[in-house]
């Protein structure tokens, strides 16, 4: 059991690792930042394969937290109970999901999306992405100054 | 894996498993009916046949469109790293060879075997207007946009100028000029560098009912207008009565300019001059094709994260018994 949770999370840090690096890359940094001349980092500057990555990995992402879900409305298993924290990680999640999803339905031909919708989408999806980062990072500190306190 | 299903339990499960199912069903439902085409795209003829090279295309363009071109502010700001290009064409503003910021149309030139005689060809090359144009949809802020008749263009109050519509254009046709738009008021050292231009299919004539400059201004008619299906019909037409060539249909999933040729398009690709601001006559697979298979493949995911869980729970059911 201990070690099906462990491949879980693993997964899910993977996950969140290149979704996070395609997404970045969906905007024109990593040749201007030199990060693309790193041997074996070339592609990072190729829009069309982190494009493509990006969507692999969303929906595996999707996939997961479709298996995460389920598993807590059928097992009562995975959350133990719904803390403020998995608040925010729920809305968080949520907000990645919805609007990753338009974005990807705007993606088709003849979408009837308006300019100003895909604005907001765009905006909005690389601001729950920055709150996901945020709050990662806060976790990580409030979990090591637990760890501290003893 | 002990954990206690009762039958009543197992009965929520598959109830909540399929009604997962359902919701998904319903999602790809929606996604289909939400990328259904609103209306008819607007689509331009061009007859190679016809061009005789005189630019009065090109300078209708210029005239008409001059006051959608740049002012850049002077000096330009520094920019992080020292790699990241100044491109300034403000000093170049009649340049006619190529496209630049100010320059969204220009003529190629072609030497090919017509009918049997070496004949001078004259192409007028400007922005495709791709059906699904990679240049609007990969748009990192949403500053490309298409607009209902098909057009594509570029605002130019939002463009940070990173180039990515140029990198990810099938024809490279979006131009730079560096020191001026919304990168100025952010962080122009380290973001941004400009804002990218490109022809807009005259899209504020288009407006009031007219039609685009450069069709207005040609003597000899050598573009037209109009719907795309009727646009497609008139070039089959046209390219069968002059055992000719049809170039703009299919390239990257089709686009709204659709070329007539007397000679075959690998033949005025091998004879054109091409590079930057120079567009190709290449052969174009459909760029947004793998990312939207891609997606429509993405629908299963949720399917198997259901199945997934239906599995551990089929299976601690079983255990139970």
């Amino acid at each position: 059991m201990k070690k099906k949770i462990n491949i879980q999370s693993c997964l899910y840090g993977i996950t969140f690792f290149f979704i996070t690096l395609s997404g970045f890359a969906q905007m024109p940094i990593f040749k201007r930042y030199y990060i693309s001349d790193i041997p074996g980092l070339g592609w990072l500057a190729d829009f069309y394969i982190t494009h493509l990555m990006h969507y692999m990995f969303a929906g595996i992402f999707m996939g997961l937290v479709v298996y995460s879900i389920s598993n807590f409305i059928v097992l009562k298993t995975g959350f133990i109970q719904l803390t403020r924290d998995m608040i925010i990680k729920i809305v968080i999640f949520s907000g990645l999901i919805l609007t990753g999803s338009l974005m990807v339905i705007k993606n088709f031909s003849g979408t009837p999306f308006s300019n100003g919708m895909v604005i907001a989408l765009d905006i909005l999806h690389i601001l729950f992405c920055m709150a996901l980062l945020f709050f990662g990072v806060y976790q990580l500190i409030k979990r090591k100054k637990e760890l501290l306190s003893g | 894996m002990s954990k206690k299903i009762s039958r009543r339990a197992f009965l929520k499960g598959s109830i909540t498993i399929a009604g997962s199912v359902a919701a998904s069903a319903t999602g790809v439902s929606t996604a289909t009916a939400l990328t259904r085409e609103k209306k008819e795209p607007l689509a331009t003829l061009i007859d190679i046949s016809k061009c005789i090279g005189c630019e009065e295309c090109v300078y209708a363009c210029q005239e008409s469109n001059a006051d959608k071109y740049p002012n850049p502010e002077k000096p330009y700001p520094e920019m992080f790293p020292k790699r990241v290009p100044i491109e300034d064409w403000s000093q170049k503003r009649d340049v006619t060879d190529r496209l630049t910021p100010y320059n969204w149309l220009y003529i190629q030139h072609a030497t090919a075997k017509v009918d049997g005689e070496e004949r001078e060809l004259t192409i007028p090359r400007r922005c495709m207007h791709c059906d699904n144009p990679p240049c609007v949809k990969l748009c990192p802020w949403g500053a490309a946009k298409q607009e209902d008749n098909g057009l594509s263009r570029i605002d130019s109050d939002l463009c940070l100028g990173g180039s990515k519509c140029k990198t990810v254009c099938p024809w490279d046709i979006p131009q730079r000029q560096t020191g001026t738009g919304l990168y100025l008021k952010l962080l122009p050292a380290l973001a941004g560098n400009g804002v990218m231009y490109k022809c807009d299919r005259c899209y504020n004539l288009l407006e009031k009912g007219e039609v685009p400059a450069c069709i207005e201004a040609c003597p000899e008619d050598v573009q037209t207008i109009g719907p795309r299906s009727e646009i497609l019909e008139q070039a089959h037409a046209l390219a069968k009565e002059m055992n000719g060539y049809i170039y703009g249909e299919h390239e990257n999933g089709g686009t709204s300019t659709i070329y007539v040729s007397p000679v075959p398009f690998d033949e005025l690709n091998n004879n054109i001059e091409k590079g930057d601001g120079q567009a190709h006559f290449e052969k174009v697979e459909n760029k947004m094709a793998s990312g939207n298979n891609i997606a429509k493949a993405m629908l299963i995911a949720p399917l198997a994260g259901i199945a997934a869980a239906a599995g551990k729970f089929y299976k601690a059911a079983k255990e139970d018994e």
